[in-house]
């Protein structure tokens, strides 16, 4: 259910603009791998090219190759709509559908391609998504509610539950926990290290502690000046990256000496 | 008031700085605030009398005779004689024209929303501001023409009239549909882009749904601002006194021209003893056709308010 990822001369463009450059990084299965730096360096942008998220901005394009065991995501004959289909994610603020109950959000994947499901189906993903997402205890009772009368933390959960009823192999995250409070912050990290056992998590965080807590190899990317193209400094384990790292610029950052 | 007296003096001036009103700012604000109520009053009077001189003159010959009833065979001050014609007219007229007017308009402003860009995109929305400004007059001589062109001198019908109306629809449609579609939070279609919903799907399934409660709005503004409409109806419907159902195929009789016609028929010329004879009879048909055509408005604006209400967005949990 999990796949490597491996990027090559990746080049991020904003039509004329080239926002982010060279990146060449693995990404382990079932593994998280947290991207760090400040804003505007590009990690953001280069999250949103492993799903083909990136292109839906007018004029967006890349150059290099995304390949997910092997195969390029960006090949002549990939479907952007089957690559998110495999590459889920998830974003910075809780964005379940204000038109749908709980239960439909979960199974918005497949509701919303015009699939046809029996009930019982449903019913399972509906409990074993949210289950998974430990949703489950706090909604069980009010599945047919909307969902966005949950909390910010909940509506989260809901997402990631959303995100995984499609069964995709890699999990992406755009700063999930960043309009949250610390204990729905928690219960969303306890949950990432129970979904890398079945996901490639791939999560994009301010939150330094949080990377160091919750990923497995850590990659920052910094910027030159504005205006200049956001770069991969380096990637390494994560307690190389917090411990000794190889360059100057990560140590600055992580230690607070930024800038 | 013994504990003023005990305060400090630096106290006793942050009381007096906490307390006293500056009075000029009281005076604008007594000022505004009375201007503001005249205003409210002055627009409310209009709404108020005409509401009230259509109730008190249109009531008594509003009754289910007046609403199954043609004019067909109705002369002089005969006490007799409906709207029921005029009714059917308008209803088909104008369900004919949002028939015609509501997909081109939605589909128009998904295209502006969803897909357009650079000079295209501007030119239409350029254009739609221009449709919006029409004098309905010329979209009836518009329609009129064009059916004389392709259809002949002859060519007077309740379809013409739908097309001339959807004329004046159309940019309204295209209006506020835009707008309700650019009030969806592009997180919704980035969210459901990335479960692997395709782009078309995505539209319809999330942007729309979110957006319908809006839509349907605006769908009946744009109805109530062509329901009313006698001038273009007029060149391109005409007008008559008996039951036509066919929207296709000769002269159709519609409120507001059913309106226009008995008003201007005036006083009926009685012969003196001749107590059958009502002399005001066509203005009394008149109110009372301007009655149903107000009821059938707010009707139809309750039924949207129903539809939004059903589809809007839930929020509580």
């Amino acid at each position: 259910m999990a796949q490597r990822i491996d990027v090559k001369d990746l080049n991020i463009y904003y039509s004329d603009f080239l926002a982010v450059a060279n990146v060449e990084m693995s990404v382990d299965p079932r593994s998280v791998t947290a991207f760090i730096g400040p804003s505007g360096c590009g990690k953001s942008t280069f999250l949103r090219t492993l799903n083909r998220m990136h292109e839906v901005i007018p004029g967006a394009h890349v150059q290099g190759t995304v390949a997910m065991d092997g195969i390029d995501l960006y090949g002549a004959d990939v479907d952007p709509v089957a690559v998110r289909r495999q590459v889920g994610m998830v974003f910075q603020r809780p964005n379940p559908f204000p038109t749908m109950s709980i239960a439909d959000n979960v199974l918005a994947g497949v509701r919303l391609n015009n699939k046809r499901i029996s009930k019982s189906d449903a019913e399972e993903v509906v409990e074993t998504s949210l289950r998974s997402a430990n949703l489950w205890n706090e909604v069980k009772d009010r599945l047919n509610r909307p969902g966005s009368g949950l909390s910010g933390g909940q509506q989260q959960r809901l997402c990631i539950a959303r995100a995984i009823a499609v069964k995709p192999q890699v999990l992406l995250m755009d700063e999930p926990c960043s309009a949250l409070d610390p204990i729905s912050t928690l219960a969303i990290e306890d949950l990432i290290a129970e979904l890398k056992s079945d996901y490639t998590i791939v999560i994009v965080t301010h939150n330094m502690q949080q990377a160091a807590r919750v990923s497995d190899r850590t990659a920052f990317f910094n910027l030159a000046a504005t205006g200049q193209p956001g770069r991969l400094v380096e990637i390494d384990d994560t307690s190389t990256i917090f411990s000794s790292p190889r360059e100057q610029a990560t140590e600055d950052y992580i230690s607070g000496r930024f800038g | 008031m013994a504990a003023t007296d005990t305060l400090t003096p630096d106290a006793s001036a942050l009381r007096l700085a906490l307390t006293q009103v500056d009075p000029a700012r009281r005076r604008k604000d007594r000022v505004m605030r009375g201007l503001i109520y005249a205003a409210f009053v002055l627009a409310m009077i209009p709404l108020v009398s005409l509401v009230w001189s259509v109730l008190a003159n249109g009531l008594g010959r509003f009754d289910l005779y007046f609403l199954t009833h043609s004019m067909r065979n109705v002369y002089g001050g005969m006490d007799a004689g409906g709207v029921y014609h005029a009714l059917l007219g308008t209803i088909l007229i104008t369900g004919l024209a949002a028939l015609i007017s509501v997909p081109i308009g939605i589909l128009t402003a998904v295209y502006l929303v969803e897909y357009g860009s650079g000079a295209l995109a501007r030119s239409v929305t350029f254009f739609v501001d221009v449709m919006t400004g029409i004098p309905s007059i010329v979209a009836g001589l518009f329609a009129f023409s064009l059916f004389y062109l392709v259809a002949g001198p002859d060519s007077r019908s309740g379809f013409v009239g739908a097309v001339a109306l959807s004329v004046l629809m159309i940019p309204i449609v295209i209006r506020s549909t835009e707008e309700m579609l650019r009030l969806v939070p592009n997180e919704l279609r980035e969210a459901s882009l990335a479960l692997g919903v395709p782009k078309w799907l995505t539209i319809i399934r999330v942007v729309l749904r979110t957006a319908v409660a809006g839509i349907t709005t605006g769908v009946m503004i744009a109805i109530a601002r062509v329901i009313g409409e006698t001038a273009p109806l007029l060149i391109t419907v005409g007008a008559t006194d008996s039951i036509n159902r066919d929207p296709f195929e000769g002269n159709m009789m519609t409120l507001p021209v059913y309106v226009y016609r008995q008003y201007a028929a005036g006083l009926v010329p009685c012969t003196p003893g001749d107590a059958a004879c009502i002399p005001t009879i066509n203005y009394d048909r008149a109110w009372s056709a301007a009655l149903v055509l107000i009821i059938l408005v707010m009707l139809l604006n309750l039924v949207a308010r129903g539809v939004s209400r059903w589809f809007a967005p839930k929020t509580r949990a």
